[in-house]
């Protein structure tokens, strides 16, 4: 029997009174490009911080890989990468010491950090900014950046929180299409946040949305090729769902 | 064009030091005008401030009193930025040990240097034990302070995306936290050096055997104008000079900023 990649066993997480996730059972396999989809406060943030062991559940488990993510911190150094949805940069780092900051972690010699960063800033799109500061690149090539960083360490998991909803809708579209390239290429397990819809359905092969607090209302893996009256089909489904989720608020 | 700029430069440049020395060449106008109208003893001519400024300088046994002085900011400054820091960082740590550490340090920063330079003379016999324990108390409040702003000042966002990577103790804080809390530190050292070079000198009007300010107590019971103004100069340079050294240390280390200030 295979072990899932990630796995939440009836997680709950209560932040005092509040419950942001409540009963969650979900498997994550390997390989796969899995898209959460939900409202705000409905609890993904929470999940995705779950998932890279920066919160630790009230009730239940999470495993990832078969570990504890929270308790066994050292364990995956190496073995998770987290795009953000803003690039968050080390500001006193040129574009590849940034680029070097996970493979530092992993305490690659000198040589082999340099050649893998300027490898994946070449790959990237960023050959010649590679000593320029944040400062000095525009949010889209930051943003690149931060991606070359989350890839050059190599870990198999990929957790992504909404990383292109702060940029322009050309360059979105087009580092999201590098990405999921990137993500096939590379055979990652691929965790991605966002509020579209279209973005769920553009880079997912199973999308999930999650309904107030954090419970699945819908988990649907897509087919290969998604014809356009299937997506909009469930384009439909999951507005719906989405909708709904505003009146019970609202109510 | 490529000369013109150089030229523009240039005479921005010239510029800007007419405008730095402007207020020090009026005060010497002053000076000058007040030294032609009163008595030598009460305002000396400048040239002889400046050549009894100079003597210190090149007289080894007159220049080891600033060494001495400046060697006792400089040690104090720094057991008071170590202890200081240590402090900080058990405050970050936890609200319990802020609750206990924050009220004694603010009670510290109400008693006035002088009062720590009589219990430093009751309490110890040694002069440099003494001069030592009023600079690292009078600095360790603000350094303490300071530091802690600094710590919690760092981007949340940017913790989070280091321990993404899961680092070891060390390369957090040599990855990010260092480097976050470098400009604050700086700073505090730049606002500590003023203020420790006027402490230093109150702890060695009273007990000390050499140094700055025991030639001050020298000048005034010799009622020596001339003396007095020269050795305090000593001291404005050594408060230029750490300064000047500090501004070099913020410019190699925060060259990033003025690089991306630069291309905006």
């Amino acid at each position: 029997m295979s072990v899932a990649e990630v796995h939440f066993s009836k997680v709950s997480k209560f932040f005092g009174a509040f419950c942001a996730v409540e009963e969650l059972t979900l498997d994550i396999e390997k390989g796969d490009m899995v898209a959460i989809l939900g409202k705000t406060g409905c609890g993904k943030s929470t999940m995705f911080n779950m998932i890279a062991g920066l919160q630790d559940p009230t009730s239940g488990g999470v495993r990832v890989q078969g570990h504890d993510p929270f308790r066994e911190f050292d364990w995956f150094r190496g073995k998770i990468a987290i795009v953000f949805q803003n690039d968050r940069l080390l500001p006193w780092r040129t574009a590849v010491q940034n680029v070097e900051l996970g493979l530092e972690m992993l305490d690659r010699p000198a040589a082999e950090r340099r050649e893998k960063a300027m490898s994946w800033l070449t790959r990237l799109g960023l050959a010649g900014h590679e000593n320029d500061y944040p400062h000095a690149l525009s949010g889209g090539m930051r943003q690149r950046v931060s991606i070359a960083r989350a890839f050059a360490t190599d870990a198999s998991i990929l957790l992504c929180d909404e990383p292109f909803s702060a940029l322009d809708e050309i360059t979105a579209n087009r580092l999201r299409e590098e990405f999921a390239t990137l993500v096939r290429q590379n055979h990652k397990t691929a965790v991605f946040i966002t509020h579209s819809i279209n973005e769920a359905l553009s880079i997912g092969q199973r999308v999930i949305v999650l309904r107030r607090p954090a419970r699945i209302a819908l988990d649907e893996r897509l087919p290969d090729k998604l014809t356009s009256d299937g997506a909009e089909a469930l384009r439909q489904r999951i507005q719906g769902i989405l909708s709904e989720e505003d009146r019970v608020v609202i109510s | 064009m490529g000369d013109s700029a150089a030229q523009s430069a240039t005479s921005k440049g010239v510029q800007r030091i007419l405008t730095i020395l402007a207020p020090f060449a009026l005060l010497a106008g002053i000076w000058h005008f007040a030294s032609t109208q009163l008595p030598d003893y009460l305002v000396p001519p400048l040239d002889r401030v400046f050549w009894r400024a100079l003597a210190i300088i090149v007289d080894f046994s007159l220049f080891k009193d600033v060494l001495a002085t400046a060697g006792r900011i400089m040690a104090g400054l720094a057991g008071a930025f170590v202890i200081g820091g240590v402090f900080a960082v058990l405050m970050h740590k936890s609200r319990r040990v802020e609750d206990f550490l924050g009220p004694i340090l603010n009670f510290f920063q109400g008693i006035p240097a002088l009062s720590w330079v009589v219990f430093a003379i009751i309490w110890f016999k040694h002069i440099e034990a003494r001069i030592l324990f009023i600079m690292v108390v009078t600095a360790l409040p603000a350094f303490s302070f300071q530091i802690l702003s600094a710590l919690r000042a760092m981007s949340k966002d940017l913790v989070e995306m280091v321990l993404s990577f899961r680092p070891t103790r060390a390369k957090m804080f040599r990855m990010l936290v260092l480097p976050s809390i470098l400009p604050e530190i700086l700073t505090s050292w730049r606002v500590n050096i003023g203020n420790a070079s006027r402490v230093v000198v109150v702890a060695e009007l009273v007990g000390a055997t050499g140094g700055v300010g025991y030639r001050l107590l020298e000048q005034q019971q010799l009622f020596d104008m001339a003396g007095a103004l020269a050795w305090t100069l000593q001291l404005v340079f050594f408060v230029l000079i750490t300064q000047k050294i500090l501004n070099l240390i913020e410019a190699w280390a925060f060259k990033y900023r003025a690089q991306s200030e630069r291309s905006l």
